[in-house]
This record gives structure tokens, C-alpha cells and sequence, in this order.
């Protein structure tokens, strides 16, 4: 789950890592009151909105006055900030948050997040703060340092100080990363964060260190015992039909295409997406209903398939294991008289009483194109959405 | 011989008294596995479905039965637990079901098995492991379309390894021994663990290895096939088409900066010598033609 940069920042301030003193503004009015407020003789004017990369897209200004800070504010509040991370259409801006400019020294980059490789949570930081970190990982590894923590013990001291040297820092400043270090590890750990990113953690004219930004993504699976995390979640920022297959249990991921997908199990669900490409298609969603795939289910995913308009034609792939292909085929048959299709609807069943299942989808009345194999209903599907793209 | 489990494989299930795990458990001992126990806090003593003792503990439970495999059942916020309730009492193999453990369990679990060098765990958030001939299912597979033989399956995804054991069965190919080592980011057992195992395994002729994006564990068990790997293996990797940054349903399947696209993944596993299935549908007759080619070339 992602959340905004001002959440994020109430996290920070909770577990101890400094942040610049801000509001949160919903009008133009409020983001005059709240400049006001925080009485600095520059102002930042940020839009939230859950990608990355506001700063280019033009979602990030300072203000001279409060007058000014209105004015930006008013701008951006209902602009399509458009991002490298939020697609061609851009995101809607509802939210700005107004903080106080700092004199700024130098800027850093810090981040943490799961190493795969170890198991362990491990802390990036790099000099070169502000910009993509990616981009300088890719093109000067060596400016790249990192510190993986060992859960038995936490982020201990030496790790900040050997993070802080490699940075080039030097006096008060390294105890300074060194306590922020262990409050973000803190806040890490105690919230189940997935990544903690401080793009970028400034050095002030007087030594100390603060974030200037904070994005924080969380783990889905650990939502059940962070309430007041799963609390921020904001479902204007999410997908409308993802957000609504998750109150399904289905899990679903909207892609650009026109053939709709809906298969069992997240490996065959990306190897269907995969086999519709590879014939020359091309997939409108990722979509898995889960190893039962009962009727119930299937027909919240027809439901959930057929809210997407550039859906011209549906690909069913279901292996019956556990559950057999003529209860599964029967659950297909039942969903889709009760949604009434509007599509072709290509099915391809294997597994136990596989040919049972497909008497049943056969003698179901209903238009439905039938195959043998993943291919074959992948170039199937791929003629009844209008051929390739 | 197989691989992981075999004929002397007794099995305890943690969780055996939810739904989960009392219709796997029935399943399980329908298709021939030694089920010798089942653990659930509080209800030691009782017998499930008549026959099979349950324990409060996993120690008790192995002490008086010997057991020496687990499979857990439990749901999400106890599983952590039940693993390392289990590698305390030294089961030597927990293979973990339970799909949605929070990471950051995973994360304490791995570290705790540091100090147990004898456990192995294979999961969590997979279908488990079956070895046909020994009659031995310990997860949530169907039993049914296994078929006794000389093929080893190793998978990351459940019913991607359903589709290559069926195949391989429809093509007269039984199998030694197929397991699912799960798509979360922090897991047990890997592919190198396994391949180890079947390159190994007098009784495995050829393997399949399924793959899907995210993570570098393809591109491991890719340096580990180059090396030292000596039989012929088909692969398949899932998501070429899958978009970087959205997460595809498991929670180990992302692109994240730029790195563990299928693209990477099948190029390292091609060149260190697997034959990969252009499409799922050809699995089986991948790893046919990798067999009919004989032993592992490189860059064949």
C-alpha cells in the first residue's frame, strides 16, 4: 500500500526522524493560512499525490509570500499532475501540503527497503540526493552505499557512522544520521514498511539533517495489525476496478489492452497475459480468482472484467486440480448468464474431469468458444477481439 | 530415491483442525502419505478424523512419533510462529502453505533458521512437495495427475506447476519428484537448493524449472546451471508482458528498478544452457526435446 508524502512525514515525526514544519491544505484558502502559519520567508507548495517525480511534473513550487502560496496552490489543486510514474493521463491533485524552505546545504539520498538476496532489510544512501537514484546506481555503482540490518539487533551505531563518513559528513552531522538511521529503521520495522525513502535527506547550513521528503510503501499481508497505517490508505489515488477486486479478495491489475483475462493462480495468469502478447494480442488485465475459482468469484471477476470499456473479448484459463473442471465450468456458465456477457468468451479448461467440464460449457446454450490448449485460446481470443494489434 | 521426500517421510500437520487443513489432510492421506500427527494448541490429546493424534506442541508431537517433515496450514499471523515452533523441535523439513505471512515475519523466521542448520523449509505461500513413486504428498497439489518417473519439477508458481506436471504425464513422462518453492520475496529452499538436489538424484533424468519476474533467484539458479548443473533442463520464465511497478498478485512478482524482468531471466537461463519453452503450452514437450538432446550443451 502506498501513501502520501504528508502521511509519511506524520510517521516521521512519530518515530523521531526531523522534518520540516508543514500542513496539510485541501483549498487554496487553507494553503494561504497554513503559509501564514508557519510564518517562513519561503514557503513550499507540494502537491500529493502518490507517484514519484512531482518536482519535474511541475507539482512542486515555493512561495514567496502567503499571497503567492494561494495563488500556486490554487493552481495545481484539480491539475492532472503528470509524472514519469503516473502514466499518460496523469493523476488528479486533491491535496497540498504546505511546509517551511530550509537553507539547504547539501542534499543526500537515503532510502531502505528488503534485500531479497539476504532476507534482511538493508539501508541505501547515496551523495548524490535529488535525483533518480536508479540512474545513478546504474552509472556509478560506487557512489551506492548500503548497510544490511540484522533483525536479532536492529541498525546499530557503526552502521550510521560508516554511512555517514562514506557520505563525506563530518562533526555533529554523523551522530545526526546516526540517530535519524535508527529512528527511520524504527519506524520501518514497527509500521511493516516495504520501503522507507528520504529523496532527498538534506544537510541545513547548521549541520542538522532533516527530510525533505518522505515516501513510505507498506506490506499488504501485514495491513491486519497496522490499522492506523491501512487508515491512510486514499482510494482516489488507487484504481477504481482495483479497488474494488480487492473487496473481492481478487487480485487484479488494470494493463492497456482489449483482451480480458481471468485465469487461476498468479504464475498462469502472467504466462496467459504472456501467451496473448506472444500471439500477437494484448492483455487488458492481469487477473487471478484464486485456486478455488467458484462461481462466486468468477463472476465478481466477469463483473470486474466487463467495468474495463476497451474489453472486446474475454479469456477464461482455469486448471482444475483440487477442483474439478465441470464444477469450475459450471461456476463459468452460471457467471456468465447472471452478468450477461457482452463479449466472446474464449475458455480454456484442463485438468481433472476435463472432459466433463467442457460437455458442460458446450451444451451451456451460451456462445462459447472452447480450447484445447493456452495457445490455441490466446489466438482464439485474440481473433474475437479484432485480430492483432 | 527422489528428492526431499521420500517412502521414510512421516508427516505432522500444524493447523490440521482449520478447514484448510483438515480437507488437505484428508486429501494428503487419501493419496498415500504417512500423516503420523497433527498439531493444534489446546486440543492435545483429541484424534483427527479418529486416527491421526493430535499434539499441543510440535516437540511433543515428534517425540512420539518421529516425524521428520511438517507441513503448516496455519493461518497468516501465527504461521511465523508455527515455523520456528517447528525448527525448534527439529522437525527436519517445514514446508509452509500459508499464503500472506507478512515480509517482515519472513524476515525474523530466516534469521532464526541461521542457528538450525538441519531444517530445511520449503515455502511459505507455495503448493509443497510430492514424490509420486514413495506415494508421498505433502501440500495442497493434486495427487492425481502426478505420475511415477524420472522428471524432476522445480516451479515458483502453483498451478504453472500443475500445467508442467500434467503435460509431462500426458506425454508419458512421470515425475521423481515436484516442488513448489512459492513466489514470496523472502522464502526457504530456492532453485540452486533444488537443482543441488536433483543433480544429485540418481533417479532424476531432466528438469523443469519455472520461473516468474522479480527477485534474482532465476538469475542464481542460471550461474549455478552454467557451473555445475549436468542434466538436460527446460525452462519457462512467467510476465514478459507484465508492466514494471504493479505488483502481479504474488508478492514476489514485481519489477522494481528495473531489475527481474523475464527478459534478464531467460536470457541468463539460456545461455547457461537451459532450453526455454517459448509459451506454457510447451512445457512438456521443452524438457522432451531437452531429454532427446541428452546431456546439458551449452548454448545449445
Amino acid at each position: 500500500m502506498k501513501i502520501h508524502e504528508y502521511q509519511g512525514k506524520e510517521i516521521f515525526r512519530k518515530y523521531g526522524v526531523p522534518v520540516p514544519r508543514g500542513f496539510l491544505a485541501l483549498t487554496a484558502e487553507e494553503a494561504e493560512e497554513d503559509a501564514r502559519k508557519l510564518g517562513a520567508p519561503v514557503v513550499v507548495v507540494k502537491a500529493q499525490i502518490h507517484a514519484g517525480g512531482r518536482g519535474k511534473g511541475g507539482g512542486v513550487k515555493l512561495a514567496k509570500s502567503p499571497a503567492e502560496a494561494r495563488e500556486l496552490a490554487s493552481k495545481m489543486l484539480g491539475m492532472m499532475l503528470k509524472t514519469h510514474q503516473t502514466g499518460p493521463q496523469g493523476q488528479k491533485v486533491r491535496k497540498i501540503y504546505v511546509e517551511e524552505g530550509l537553507p539547504i546545504a547539501r542534499e543526500l539520498y537515503l532510502g531502505a527497503t528488503l534485500d531479497r538476496v539476504t532476507s534482511r532489510v538493508t539501508f541505501i544512501a547515496s551523495s548524490e540526493g535529488g535525483v533518480e537514484i536508479e540512474e545513478t546506481a546504474a552509472k556509478n555503482p560506487e557512489k551506492i552505499l548500503r548497510q544490511t540490518v540484522d533483525p536479532a539487533v536492529g541498525f546499530l551505531d557503526f552502521q550510521g557512522r560508516t554511512l555517514a563518513y562514506g557520505l563525506g559528513l563530518t562533526g555533529s552531522t554523523v551522530n545526526k544520521l546516526v540517530e535519524l538511521c535508527k529512528a527511520l529503521y524504527r519506524a520501518y520495522v514497527e509500521t511493516d514498511a516495504s520501503l522507507a525513502e528520504v529523496n532527498p535527506l538534506v544537510v541545513l547550513k547548521d549541520g542538522s539533517v532533516v527530510a525533505l521528503d518522505a515516501k513510505m510503501n507498506f506490506d499488504d499481508n501485514a495491513l491486519y495489525r497496522q490499522k492506523e497505517i491501512a487508515a491512510y490508505r486514499d482510494i482516489d489515488e488507487e484504481d477504481p476496478i482495483e479497488a474494488k477486486a480487492k473487496e473481492f479478495d481478487l487480485s487484479y491489475i488494470a494493463l492497456d489492452g482489449n483482451i480480458g483475462c481471468m485465469v487461476n493462480g498468479a504464475g498462469l495468469a502472467m504466462a496467459t497475459m504472456d501467451t496473448i502478447k506472444l500471439v500477437g494480442g494484448s492483455p487488458a488485465n492481469f487477473l487471478d480468482v484464486g485456486g478455488g475459482a467458484s462461481k462466486e468469484k468468477v463472476t465478481a471477476a466477469f463483473k470486474l472484467i466487463l467495468a474495463d470499456e476497451k474489453v472486446k473479448a474475454i479469456l477464461v484459463n482455469i486448471f482444475g486440480g483440487i477442483m474439478k473442471c465441470d464444477v469450475i465450468a459450471a461456476g463459468v456458465v452460471a457467471a456468465a448468464k447472471e452478468v450477461q456477457l457482452r463479449v466472446p468468451l474464449v475458455v480454456r479448461l484442463e485438468g481433472t474431469n476435463v472432459e466433463l467440464g467442457k460437455q458442460i460449457l458446450k451444451t451451456s446454450g451460451l456462445p462459447i468458444i472452447p480450447a484445447d490448449n493456452l495457445r490455441q485460446a490466446a489466438e482464439s481470443a485474440v481473433a474475437a477481439a479484432g485480430g492483432r494489434q | 530415491m527422489s528428492i526431499l521426500v521420500n517412502e521414510n517421510t512421516r508427516v505432522i500437520c500444524q493447523g490440521i483442525t482449520g478447514a484448510t487443513g483438515s480437507f488437505h489432510a484428508r486429501q494428503m492421506m487419501e493419496y498415500g502419505t504417512a500423516l503420523v500427527a497433527g498439531v493444534t494448541p489446546g486440543k492435545g490429546g483429541a484424534l483427527f478424523d479418529e486416527k491421526v493424534p493430535l499434539f499441543d506442541t510440535v516437540a511433543d508431537a515428534v517425540k512420539a512419533t518421529g516425524a521428520n517433515a511438517t507441513v503448516i496450514y496455519v493461518p497468516p499471523p501465527f504461521a511465523a510462529d508455527a515455523i520456528m515452533e517447528a525448527a525448534d523441535a527439529g522437525v527436519a523439513l517445514i514446508i509452509t502453505i500459508t499464503e500472506g505471512i507478512p515480509v517482515l515475519d519472513m524476515v525474523k523466521v530466516k534469521r532464526f533458521l541461521q542457528d538450525k542448520p538441519g531444517v530445511r523449509l520449503v515455502g511459505p505461500n507455495c503448493p509443497g512437495v510430492i514424490t509420486p513413486k514413495a506415494r508421498c504428498k505433502i501440500g495442497i497439489m493434486p495427487g492425481h495427475i502426478h505420475k511415477p518417473g524420472r522428471v524432476g519439477v522445480v516451479s515458483r508458481s502453483g498451478t504453472l506447476t500443475y500445467e508442467a506436471v500434467f503435460q509431462l504425464t500426458q506425454l508419458g513422462l512421470g515425475q521423481s519428484t515436484a516442488v513448489g518453492i512459492g513466489g514470496d520475496p523472502v522464502n526457504g529452499t530456492d532453485f540452486v537448493d533444488c537443482l543441488k538436489l536433483f543433480n544429485e538424484d540418481p533417479e532424476t533424468d531432466g528438469v523443469i524449472m519455472i520461473g516468474e519476474i522479480g527477485g534474482s533467484a532465476e538469475e542464481a539458479a542460471a550461474e549455478y546451471i552454467g557451473r555445475e548443473f549436468a542434466k538436460p533442463i527446460a525452462g519457462y520464465v512467467a510476465g514478459i508482458s507484465a508492466p514494471p511497478g504493479k505488483r502481479m498478485g504474488h508478492a514476489g512478482a514485481i519489477i522494481a528498478g528495473g531489475k527481474g524482468t523475464a527478459a534478464e531471466k531467460i536470457r541468463a537461463l539460456q545461455s547457461a544452457g537451459a532450453l526455454m519453452a517459448p509459451s506454457p503450452t510447451e512445457l512438456g514437450t521443452t524438457l522432451q526435446e531437452a531429454l532427446r538432446r541428452g546431456l546439458r550443451r551449452k548454448n545449445s
